[in-house]
């Protein structure tokens, strides 16, 4: 599985990063969760605010409030 | 009943007497303080629900190919409702351009969005009554559409950094989770509460000010440099105000207090927009994506413009 968190260096998108590494442990699953902070590159990506949640290609959260660890897990787990 | 409140700290609490000119001050203090905070809760959380209908996403969808006018129009309103932080500017120009979102469209949706927020009508309500609030809000929506159309007359195009043209999507699906209302009601819960964060101090420190001058400066004390009748007030505020960076939160309480001293209502309110409309770390942030020339054609326009603003509340108001 391909999980990428889009954002640049705010403290709301280490966050979002750390919760996403949090989700994919504790449901034991095999994915590759990759940072991307370039501004140009967010924005190919079709993310207007930040941070960015992209779950194998597909955009499932972006901006704040930030969503729960939970809510993180079910988007990770309908693309399972 | 707040008033009572503030009267009865200061008083009977305190035993303050009411000729000092401590008394006034402390009351006028405590009595904006609970009164600012307890408008800001309150409509904070209602506008973060009204938000949470309006992604930047569907407002892009909605702006795409636009007309110039109705663009502007709709880009000025939706600038309101659509949750956007300066933080984001960048990657949401460069989605707006993008989408073929027209430049100018794109600048009345800049314009707007930082100038006319729930937090700078909220306080000009509280602090000011609510025509106040009406006629800041239709004005920044006046200045942000008009603007954005001369923006866009222009054909500026050219000084947008060609990078900007070369972003082709990978074309991301979007599978944005739909939230229920429950879900909502505690996004905006947690919005209110960081936005309360974020700005608690600088309402504090601003209705400390206020309340100081409220006090202790003399009645009448600014008309002869910035009331009504002097043509230069206008230009001179707004010239102060562009290098001076705030929120709302922060200027609205200091403008209310020179305005109790004398500032007339259209140099307050151009003050306000030049604080709040033009700043350097937004300018900042936006060079990323737009060349020099171009940051300066938008800060000339919209210092001209609200001059324009000023100069018209004088005479009208």
């Amino acid at each position: 599985m391909d999980i990428k968190v889009l954002g640049p260096g705010c403290v709301n998108c280490r966050k979002m990063e750390e919760m996403t590494r949090t989700a994919v442990k504790e449901l034991g699953i095999e994915a590759k969760v990759e940072k991307i902070t370039d501004i140009g590159e967010i924005a190919r990506n079709g993310i207007l605010s930040t941070p960015g949640l992209i779950v194998n290609n597909k955009l499932k959260h972006s901006g704040k409030p930030l969503p729960t660890i939970e809510k993180i897990k079910e988007m990770i787990k309908a693309e399972a | 009943m707040l008033s009572d409140l503030s009267r009865f700290v200061v008083y009977s609490l305190l035993k303050l007497t009411p000729d000092s000119r401590l008394a006034p001050a402390l009351e006028f203090f405590i009595y904006d303080t609970i009164k600012i905070f307890l408008l800001l809760a309150v409509i904070i959380f209602a506008v973060s629900i009204v938000r949470s209908y309006f992604p930047p996403e569907r407002t892009k969808h909605i702006l795409s190919h636009k007309r110039e006018f109705i663009g502007n129009i709709l880009a000025a309103l939706l600038g309101i409702v659509t949750p956007f932080c300066s933080c984001s500017a960048v990657p949401l120009f460069i989605g707006f351009v993008e989408a073929g979102v027209p430049l100018g469209v794109t600048f009345s949706f800049l314009i707007s969005s930082p100038m006319v927020n729930e937090v700078a009508v909220v306080l000009l309500w509280g602090l000011f009554g609510w025509k106040i609030a009406l006629i800041y809000m239709g004005t920044g929506l006046l200045v942000a559409i008009v603007a954005g159309m001369i923006i866009g007359k222009l054909k500026l195009e050219k000084w947008v950094e060609e990078y900007v043209y070369k972003i082709h999507s990978l074309g991301i699906a979007q599978e944005l989770a739909r939230q229920k209302f429950k879900e909502r009601l505690i996004s905006a819960r947690w919005s209110t509460a960081d936005i309360l964060k974020r700005v608690w101090l600088y309402v504090l420190i601003a209705i400390g000010i206020g309340g100081f001058i409220h006090g202790y400066v003399p009645e009448d004390f600014l008309v002869r440099y910035a009331g009504p009748r002097n043509p230069f007030g206008v230009p001179v505020a707004v010239a102060l105000g562009v290098p001076l960076y705030s929120n709302a939160a922060g200027v609205i309480p200091i403008v209310y207090a020179l305005m109790e001293k004398g500032m007339s209502m259209g140099t307050v309110l151009a003050f306000m927009m030049a604080v709040t409309a033009l700043s350097l770390p937004e300018m900042i942030i936006l060079r990323k994506v737009l060349k020099i020339p171009l940051l300066a054609v938008f800060a000339g326009i919209m210092t001209i413009t609200i001059i324009g603003v000023g100069y018209l509340f004088n005479a009208i108001l």
